[in-house]
């Protein structure tokens, strides 16, 4: 059954279906919830999703899948629930989408399917995220009416370094196929940045604790605890293992190389948030690590890990948690819904100011950020106007933290430990057109590869690594 | 998980714990460390792998009693399990291959010194060990020491060994001359003050830093340390570096960013243990 492939559900007409309205993502209370931890978007409910699956005009030829870094088949899935079959809803997107719990809430769906719906050409697109995450969820409620039966083993064994999204999603893809499969995660939990790094407030950790032990029972074995480059060399897992998958993430912070970046009370956005979301700091001291609150907080950056930092701040307790961004709000790499998210919590945003310094007091703590104004000047390589100093227009801004959230870089731990392997001049890993590097049988994906990108590109990556090397073993 | 094998009371608040992480007792080098997690809920910390018996499948932890977290890990006994610990991280010792060595070490910094001289005298360097404590019951690693070479203890109180500080010691054996270089571990007054003995007369001295780290494996840059001016994560470019080029007042100053919060935490815990409270947390 491929409800694609057939005309669209007589209960419905194409008329009727344009007058439907794009149903709204019901929402925690922004006052209430920038105090607690809580999830910011609540789900839709079985009816609301009915309704916003009838939206979809099953297109003979979709947008919506080709701006899918995974291929998820859109209008499959939602025919189905249109139909009201949910467990064929949640086979379809299970089929093409390892973690659809995730992707359904940390895709920046705007920008990629939803921005090439037709619906959205008159009006509103389908609601293709929240359609996913609706399907998700039902799926983790009822993991009987979505099992499918393990396939025959091959007898062949892949190691993926990293459980991040590009991991995680080889690992599902790879298991369907039959292989077996370990993932090794060097912290203590698995799933990278999705547990590090995205708050709770986004994506709740038992979200990726239910997708990761669906993982577990496809047959994916994960081993925490192993730093991939100590703990064991990639030429020792060459020897143990048919295929390698790297996914090891850009772990590691960029710092903005200006004076008192050492102060107490300045973090990496990654130190930061790894404290609040993996060690779960937002408890102490019912939770043993702490996190400096502070009461006025400064997080520079405009991306994604920007503004989970800054809203967590504000979740912490923070008086004034605010964005120092040096170009404005049009440029800002943050998706669309997380800015919006942002605004109504009450975060405040300082535009085309860059920091010079980060001033402290004698006892060496956060004081202060010392501050230039900007203004747009010419667009730079990115095809974003870069921003240029206005002369004399030092100021400062009082804060008692600050964190750093401009980006990160690759994590040389493991590729130091293997010169034979090569790499790019950012020190990212160099990879062929199929994803591999210039190790037969090694692959490399996810941010390693791409420097700091998204979840959903990593998991893109991921998917296409497991097809490749699918193909690869079965010709060794 | 990490089966406690065996455990022994060093001095008043040092701990020796024997853990079973056989993977990490084959590979480990002099220098490194690991990250240990008690269990949920728990920090994670870094200590320095004191000794390995690849035989046994076991590391040795020495745990100095400071704070919740160390308390924690002090409570357990044989049997208990540690949930997580991840490792060998850092870079391994810079050991020299020929001469003779100097090796420092003070309080809980003595279990850290130990693979060093352990390193180094399988490499066929003499090793000087001179190692000190307030008085004699603090006093740890000495046997172990004596073994890979001479030993100078000193106390403060003079109750065992010679009265006064490794540095005044350390002195005399360097005015002796013939030391190629110096390895000094304790804590941070103490280390400032070897380099300040042997930055004047030129002597390579190898410290090994001890900042507040998270991940340990570069990711977090929460133990970022300046060394020659330049910002080092003490995790993935250390923990050792050249003691005559370290900032030790940043390291002091940035040790005690949590003061406040460790305080609040032993409050707590005074209060879950009087009953007033209830750990949510186990």
């Amino acid at each position: 059954m491929q409800p694609s492939d057939r005309p669209p559900s007589g209960k419905i007409t194409t008329k009727e279906r344009l007058k439907i309205e794009r149903q709204a993502m019901p929402e925690q209370d922004a006052g209430a919830r920038a105090a607690g931890f809580g999830e910011v978007n609540l789900g839709f409910t079985e009816k609301v999703a009915l309704m916003e699956a009838q939206r979809c005009l099953q297109c003979k030829e979709p947008k919506c899948v080709a701006g899918c870094p995974v291929m998820v088949n859109i209008p499959r899935f939602i025919q189905f629930i249109a139909d009201g079959d949910l467990p064929g809803a949640a086979r379809s997107l299970l089929g093409d989408n390892a973690l659809p719990a995730i992707t359904g809430r940390v895709c920046p769906q705007e920008t990629q399917c939803e921005i090439e719906c037709i619906r959205g050409l008159k009006g509103m697109s389908v609601a293709i995220g929240h359609l996913e995450r609706f399907v998700a969820d039902w799926a983790s409620r009822h993991a009987g009416a979505v099992a499918v039966p393990p396939p025959p083993p091959t007898g062949k064994k892949i190691a993926i370094i990293g459980s991040g999204p590009a991991g995680l999603t080889a690992a599902g893809e790879l298991v369907k196929r039959g292989h077996a499969v370990t993932v090794y995660e060097a912290l203590h939990k698995p799933g990278g940045v999705l547990v590090y790094g995205i708050p709770e407030f986004r994506l709740p950790k038992k979200i990726v604790q239910e997708e990761v032990e669906r993982l577990q029972k496809a047959g994916a074995a994960i081993e925490c605890n192993v730093v991939i480059g100590r703990t064991y060399t990639l030429q020792e897992l060459r020897a143990r293992f048919d295929a390698i998958f790297i996914a090891n993430g850009a772990g590691l912070p960029l710092f903005m190389n200006v004076p008192g970046e050492n102060l107490k009370g300045v973090y990496s956005a990654n130190e930061y948030l790894t404290r609040v979301n993996l060690m779960t700091a937002y408890k102490f001291p019912e939770a043993d690590t702490p996190v400096l609150v502070g009461r006025r907080v400064a997080v520079v950056g405009g991306g994604n890990v920007a503004m989970d930092a800054v809203r967590t701040a504000r979740r912490l307790g923070a008086d004034t948690a605010m964005i120092v961004y040096r170009r404005t709000k049009k440029e800002m790499p943050a998706r669309a819904e997380e800015i919006h998210h942002a605004e109504q919590e009450g975060i405040r945003f300082e535009f085309l100011v860059a920091p010079l310094e980060i001033l402290g007091n004698d006892q060496r703590w956060v004081t202060g950020l010392k501050c230039l104004r900007m203004q747009l000047g010419e667009p730079d390589a990115s095809g974003r106007r870069s921003p240029v100093p206005v002369p004399g227009s030092e100021f400062v801004i009082e804060c008692d933290a600050v964190v750093v959230a401009i980006g990160s870089r690759a994590n040389p731990l493991l590729t130091s430990t293997c010169p034979e392997l090569n790499l790019n001049r950012n020190g990212n890993i160099a990879v062929n057109a199929d994803g591999m590097t210039n190790l037969p049988g090694v692959f490399a994906g996810g941010d390693i590869v791409r420097g700091a990108a998204t979840v959903i590109l990593a998991m893109g990556d991921g998917k296409r690594a497991a097809q490749t090397i699918d193909r690869y073993l079965k010709k060794v | 998980m990490h089966p406690i094998l065996s455990k022994k009371q060093l001095s008043p608040n040092v701990t020796r714990l024997d853990v079973r992480a056989p993977r990490i007792a084959e590979i480990r080098l002099p220098g490194q460390f690991v990250i240990v997690r008690r269990g949920e809920g728990a920090e994670r910390i870094p200590l320095t792998i004191a000794d390995a018996d690849p035989a046994a499948g076991s590391i040795t932890l020495v745990v100095q009693a400071v704070g919740k977290t160390t308390r924690d890990l002090v409570a357990l006994n044989p049997g208990d399990v540690i949930q997580d610990i991840s490792g060998p991280l850092g870079r391994p010792t810079d050991l020299m291959t020929s001469g003779r060595a100097l090796c420092i070490g003070g309080g809980v910094g003595t279990a850290v010194i130990h693979p060093i001289a352990q390193g180094l005298h399988r490499r066929g360097v003499a090793v000087v060990s001179i190692i000190g404590g307030r008085s004699k019951e603090w006093v740890i690693f000495e046997e172990e020491l004596r073994r890979l070479g001479q030993v100078i203890v000193c106390t403060d109180d003079g109750s065992h060994g010679r009265k006064g500080f490794v540095t005044d010691a350390a002195k005399d054996v360097l005015a002796g001359g013939g030391v190629d270089a110096v390895y000094a571990v304790g804590p941070v007054p103490m280390m400032r003050a070897v380099v300040a003995v042997t930055k004047p007369l030129g002597v390579q001295t190898i410290v090994s830093l001890n900042p507040v780290m998270v991940d340990g494996t570069g990711m977090c840059g929460g133990c970022r340390v300046s060394v020659g001016g330049e910002t080092k994560f003490a995790c993935v470019d250390g923990p050792e570096f050249d003691g005559h080029l370290v900032d030790f007042d940043l390291l002091w100053d940035r040790l005690g960013a949590y003061r406040t919060q460790e305080q609040e935490s032993a409050r707590h815990e005074e209060a879950c243990r009087i009953g007033l409270k209830k750990p949510e947390v186990a």
